[in-house]
């Protein structure tokens, strides 16, 4: 036992387990809500010995046999439980829960499975996993998708509910049904990715996506989709060190010391990179992992191929149109084509992508660039009222300060 | 093993199909019921007459009304089922992907809440 930790690093213990736990305690009581309930109980439990009494050695561990306990306990009480009962005593260890291995480190990937299942809609899919891998609360998912806390509340019930009654089954699927199974889960564990990157707090999901990734290539070598997924998110994370400044505010891309970035996964995603490139089949991820490979290769902003990374966007939005891949080559052709040619595209996706603050940040930029100072302002603050992330928030404020003492 | 009911979703406005396409479908469905039948997951299937044929008893007080025709119009109905055995969500999927293959009709899977 480690003595006396502080609160908040209780909190970010609890965190990091949520997700191995309910995914341990899922395949020991064959019920999700039980898991979460038990876990819950454990926590409980946790946040009242540990600041006292210290961590144990092995967090997870202790969080999977305390629940399980808690969880028979409970079952006792509840006739219903039977035979539930029956199997996580079965179960039951004779010491804590190992770290990884074996069965339980299948846990994870039999629950993404569970998550990312095709019987579900592709929101219940994101939002079961952010919930149960990632372990963010409800509100959290709710704000990360823009809709309201009882409508994710509900979503999130119901998917849990068919999960039980529909009896979708606990497990990773067979060879032959991977093809089938693989882009749903490629779909969600980029969104967690993306999450964890957008919101300075959820870095650990960043990382868990990561390691979720990690874990397809390991499973499905041959799949280029999945090799492409990860190569875009390791070279992605290779930024990290370089996107917050001293005093912890965001540095975009084009304002970071390249210095500083992971030069072990710059090398290791970009070799992923080029096993894709030699598969010639590509995909949506791979494009996206090329584009970022173009970004990793220049020493520079200004010395960036980027007539490269829009013939890229070109091909991904061939494959796979969306507007805010549109608007991201957008901010590619402005530095080929200049910023008058890049802000015609970017009024004409004005419409439809109205509610994302980031349209507004680049329309502001090119106006800018193009001397229109005023309506660059007006279009700052029409960014500013679409984003409520302190991030994004500091650096649309501190544009805005700068343009008003230009003009 | 959980009880799923297979229902062959029928569009109301459908053209139905001539006899020899009916032969055909009737052949697939046969070959799949004995399929069915041999991995042990068959427990019922039946083809259904059209709606339109439908009777709705309903309690009104302490009276039952009698209504003909369909309790109400829908722009797809129920044209035929399969009720079957499986394991899990995955088996009954593999069952329906067999059965809409087999009638060429969308297959709603769905399961059963209690079952004797």
């Amino acid at each position: 036992m480690t003595p006396a930790p502080s609160s908040a690093a209780i909190t970010r213990i609890v965190t990091e387990e949520y997700g191995r736990c309910v995914a341990t305690l899922t395949r020991v009581l064959g019920d999700i809500d039980l898991a979460e309930d038990a876990v819950q109980d454990a926590l409980t439990v946790a946040l009242t010995r540990w600041p006292d009494e210290g961590v144990p050695p092995n967090p997870g561990g202790w969080i999977v046999t305390t629940a399980r306990r808690r969880a028979i306990d409970r079952l006792r009480r509840d006739a219903v439980g039977r035979d539930k009962e029956a199997r996580a005593a079965r179960e039951e260890p004779e010491q804590d829960e190992p770290e990884e291995g074996g069965p339980v480190h299948d846990d994870r990937l039999r629950m993404i499975f569970t998550c990312c299942h095709p019987a579900l809609a592709l929101p219940a899919r994101v939002a079961l996993t952010l919930r149960l891998l990632g372990g963010l609360e409800t509100p959290e998912i709710a704000r990360a998708f823009l809709v309201p806390e009882a409508t994710m509340a509900q979503r999130i019930v119901r998917a849990k509910n068919k999960i039980r009654a529909a009896r979708i089954p606990y497990r990773v699927p067979h060879d032959a049904d991977l093809p089938d199974r693989v882009p749903g889960v490629l779909a969600v564990v980029y969104l967690v990715f993306t999450e964890g990157h957008a919101t300075a707090t959820r870095d650990d999901l960043a990382a868990e996506a990561i390691r979720l990734g990690r874990l397809l290539a390991e499973l499905m070598p041959d799949e280029p989709e999945v090799l492409g997924l990860l190569a875009l998110m390791l070279l992605t994370e290779a930024r990290r060190p370089a996107r917050r400044a001293a005093d912890g505010s965001r540095v975009l891309l084009a304002d970071q010391d390249r210095a500083r970035w992971d030069a072990g996964l710059v090398a290791e995603g970009l070799d992923l990179v080029r096993r894709c490139l030699r598969r010639d089949a590509p995909g949506p991820y791979q494009l996206q992992a090329a584009i970022n490979a173009v970004h990793a290769s220049a020493p520079d902003t200004a010395s960036t191929d980027w007539a490269q990374i829009v013939a890229l966007h070109d091909q991904l939005l061939a494959l796979a149109p969306s507007p805010t891949v549109a608007l991201n080559r957008a901010v590619a052709l402005a530095e080929t084509a200049g910023p008058a040619a890049a802000l015609t595209i970017v009024e004409q996706l004005a419409e439809r992508l109205d509610r994302y603050h980031l349209l507004h940040a680049v329309r502001a930029d090119l106006l800018a660039r193009l001397g229109r100072g005023e309506e660059a302002r007006d279009a700052l603050d029409a960014a500013l009222a679409r984003t409520e992330d302190p991030d994004d928030r500091a650096l649309l404020t501190a544009r805005r300060d700068a343009s008003g003492r230009a003009g | 093993m959980a009880h799923y009911l297979l229902s062959v979703v029928t569009p109301a406005d459908g053209e139905m199909p001539s006899d020899e396409e009916m032969q055909t479908i009737m052949g697939n469905v046969a070959e799949l019921q004995a399929d069915m039948q041999e991995a042990g997951v068959w427990v019922f299937s039946g083809g259904l007459e059209a709606p339109d044929t439908a009777t709705v008893l309903r309690r009104s007080g302490d009276d039952v009304l009698v209504t003909d025709g369909p309790f109400v119009e829908l722009k797809e109905y129920v044209g035929g089922l399969t009720i079957i055995d499986a394991p899990d969500l995955d088996a009954a999927l593999h069952w329906g992907r067999r059965s809409t293959e087999a009638v060429g009709l969308p297959i709603e899977v769905r399961p059963f809440h209690w079952a004797p």
